[in-house]
């Protein structure tokens, strides 16, 4: 554990908490202008270019807004709720693989935080940490309507992770490996994953609409119903940070479903690249090829919301037990099947 | 949610006393408004919640009850016209209509055909707009936000439409005894073929945006249904009675303001749920763009927009200052002087949603004796705790939304 991995290493988290903090402030910019687009709209263009400083806007107005305490038994529970959601939010990140090695002052880099051997499971542990950041917020809220979005949220959230880590499955049994990197350097040498599990894509899609808490699947902030659900007490920048986890937990989910069905940052030709442009070229144009992919998914949940209505409660369990299960579990076999008769 | 704690002459006592012994689960009370964003206005419900299911509902009302009928016992009959503005301001010029059409019943008034044709048009841009925006807040308290938004511009057309006609755009104040104030522009004209021409474009957009969309479907159909014979007792009219599956409808039944002339279909549903009211309500849209595009057609030649009864309509304003019976009956008729006969009439129309009656009488006096606004809303309003009892909260949302129920109309 020498200096210079330290300092590396810190590099690369600094870039990518920064990437993941960007990337959430600017969905909120892209949210509005995309649902403006859907809808006929001009969306923001006051503050900066395009609204392109309305991000920062916000985030002053909401630091500077008056801080209102329910009349709540308790107040650090309050306090906790948006820290575990902003926390669980950007912690993820540490394990997406941004592109292949890098090679500068004469060193190897590697573009991810960190690459551990579980990541997979890593993810889904962070996810399933997350509900308590809303559940804990809006069970100390003392409100119905925040207890209604609480009880809804976190069976929402165990119900699609069942579904999400069954689609899952089929993936790490193709892949033979929970590492995140593996699973992109198999999908670079055999062809991305999309084409393999086309199911599975599909139902892990669904979840991590569930997951992320977003239209048809945003039942615990429902503004029509709930009054915006497990924050209709909150204030101040803690509101922000239960809006700005959303839009990093959309950003997270993005990725991993670019990493682990899109081929990460594996693109066409990028062997041909690495060959004759080096690899420094090849990382770069990696990580724009992951990026691109990502924003398409930012874009497909943002065209999703702005589409289509909402689920109700009883139809969102049925959906997630008695549809996208069963279907993850035919896919298992169907997968395990393929894999005996093909190998 | 905590134990309930309620006094023991309260309703919901024995429910929930018997279910705390029963299984020793809890249940809730939930305050559905007043101020809740999908009352879309003020009114309360005490909702009795076994989780997200509804047991029992108590409605409470009168959260903007600005005494109208009241008012209107002290207002000369022309300055009644912008209390009805305020009723049903999703449909604002209805209202007008229907206040100065009964008036006209009330003076045995014969208005020429090309103001009646001018009338037709209005109101059924406004039936257009009540319909518009029903539907589109419909999707909205559903979770689609879009299409609201979408054909909300198309509200605005119909608002300059009526800026132009009448100088106003919510609270339109629109007409006079016998006719309009004024004659309709060429500007008016202009932007009516505007909307006629974009509107159905869009409209048709918005109705492929949901009719078929699956979510949607699961979220309405069987939904709040209520039979015809249970809507008919309960005094329904209008798209949610159709939507029942009664063809009652006004303007055939009662035909006024020339409504005869046109040629048009009443669009029922069957079970009467909130997928049908959705769907009558989308038919109607077009039947009204029918109508309209009919009326234009027949519209008599000539620039004839008010009836020719010096009593209760204003005289130019160069007569008034040149001639001395225009003036005198501009002070008469400004000061509320009119002579009005002894009566008692009830005049209906066929509202935004459902029927809108004024039920009028008289003593001969500057003032109504006694004014009653037969209000549609308010009479779907009783029906909605019946409707929303076993279904979820987010049922009860859809079902107050797709009822149209306007907390303007509803206290008046």
């Amino acid at each position: 554990m020498d200096s210079v991995f330290i300092i590396e290493k810190s590099a690369i988290i600094v870039a990518v908490f920064a990437l993941t903090m960007l990337m959430a402030m600017y969905s909120t910019w892209a949210e509005r202008k995309v649902a403006a687009f859907l809808q006929d709209r001009v969306g923001p263009n006051r503050a900066g270019w395009g609204g392109l400083l309305q991000p920062l806007a916000d985030g002053a107005k909401l630091f500077t807004k008056e801080e209102f305490f329910p009349n709540t038994p308790n107040k650090f529970l309050f306090i906790l709720g948006p820290f575990i959601a902003m926390s669980t939010a950007l912690i993820t990140s540490a394990v997406i693989p941004w592109g292949d090695k890098i090679h500068v002052f004469g060193k190897d880099v590697l573009l991810q935080a960190t690459d551990i051997d579980v990541s997979v499971l890593y993810v889904f542990g962070v996810l399933s940490i997350g509900v308590y950041g809303i559940m804990i917020g809006a069970w100390a809220s003392n409100n119905k309507y925040s207890l209604m979005s609480a009880v809804r949220a976190s069976s929402q959230m165990i119900s699609y992770e069942v579904a999400m880590g069954l689609a899952m499955i089929s993936i790490l049994m193709m892949s033979g490996s929970l590492s995140l990197k593996e699973i992109t350097v198999m999908q670079a040498n055999d062809g991305w994953n999309i084409f393999y599990q086309p199911l599975a894509f599909i139902i892990f899609l669904i979840c991590s609409f569930a997951e992320t808490n977003r239209t048809p699947f945003d039942l615990a902030e429902c503004e029509s119903e709930l009054i915006g659900g497990y924050h209709t007490e909150y204030s101040s920048m803690k509101m922000g940070f239960y809006l700005f986890a959303e839009y990093a937990n959309m950003f997270i989910s993005s990725a991993i479903l670019s990493v682990v069905f899109l081929g990460g940052y594996h693109f066409p030709g990028m062997d041909w690249v690495n060959a004759n442009w080096g690899i420094n070229i090849g990382a770069i144009l990696g990580f724009l090829a992951l990026f691109a992919k990502i924003c398409f998914f930012i874009f497909f949940y943002m065209w999703v919301r702005w589409t289509i209505p909402r689920f109700r409660y009883d139809q969102l369990m049925h959906l997630g037990w008695k549809i996208l299960i069963p279907l993850a579990v035919i896919n298992i076999i169907i997968t395990g099947i393929v894999m005996v008769l093909f190998k | 949610m905590g134990k309930v704690v309620l006094p023991a002459d309260h309703r919901y006592y024995k429910y929930i006393e018997e279910r705390h012994n029963e299984d020793g689960s809890e249940l809730a009370i939930l305050n559905l408004g007043p101020t809740h964003p999908a009352t879309h206005g003020i009114f309360q419900n005490i909702l009795l919640m076994d989780g997200e299911r509804i047991l029992d509902a108590e409605p409470t009302i009168g959260y903007i009850h600005r005494a109208f009928e009241k008012i209107a016992e002290n207002r000369p009959f022309y300055q009644i016209t912008p209390l009805t503005d305020r009723m049903n301001y999703c449909s604002s010029p209805i209202n007008n209509m229907a206040w100065w059409m009964t008036i006209e019943k009330l003076l045995n008034i014969e208005v020429p055909k090309r103001a009646q044709y001018l009338r037709v048009i209005v109101m059924e841009l406004a039936r257009i707009t009540d319909h518009l925006i029903c539907n589109s807040i419909l999707g909205v308290d559903t979770g689609a936000y879009t299409g609201f938004l979408y054909v909300f511009q198309f509200r605005e057309k119909v608002y300059e439409i009526y800026e132009e006609i009448c100088g106003a755009r919510l609270t339109t104040n629109m007409g006079r005894i016998g006719g309009f104030e004024r004659d309709w522009s060429p500007k008016a004209f202009e932007l009516l073929d505007t909307f006629l021409k974009e509107f159905p474009i869009a409209w048709k957009e918005f109705e492929n945006l949901f009719t078929r969309n699956r979510i949607f479907i699961d979220r309405t159909v069987n939904v709040g249904g209520i039979s015809a014979e249970k809507a008919m007792a309960y005094g329904f009219t209008g798209p949610n009675l159709r939507a029942a599956g009664v063809d009652y409808d006004v303007r055939i039944a009662q035909p006024y303001s020339s409504y005869e002339d046109f040629e048009f279909n009443v669009p029922v549903g069957k079970s009467g749920d909130t997928y049908d009211r959705f769907c009558v309500r989308n038919a109607e849209v077009w039947e009204s763009l029918s109508i309209i595009r009919q009326a234009l057609d027949k519209m008599p030649e000539g620039n004839e927009y008010h009836a020719d009864v010096p009593d209760y309509y204003l005289p130019p304003k160069e007569d008034v200052y040149n001639n001395m019976e225009a003036l005198i009956y501009h002070f008469k008729i400004v000061m509320g002087e009119v002579p009005v006969p002894v009566a008692e009439i009830y005049h209906p129309v066929e509202g935004g949603n459902g029927e809108l009656g004024f039920y009028l009488v008289t003593d001969g006096s500057r003032t109504p004796y006694r004014l009653h606004f037969r209000r549609p809303c308010f009479i779907y309003y009783q029906a909605y705790p019946e409707m929303i009892k076993g279904a979820m909260l987010s049922d009860a949302i859809a079902i107050l939304s797709s009822l149209n129920v306007i907390a303007g109309e509803l206290d008046a």
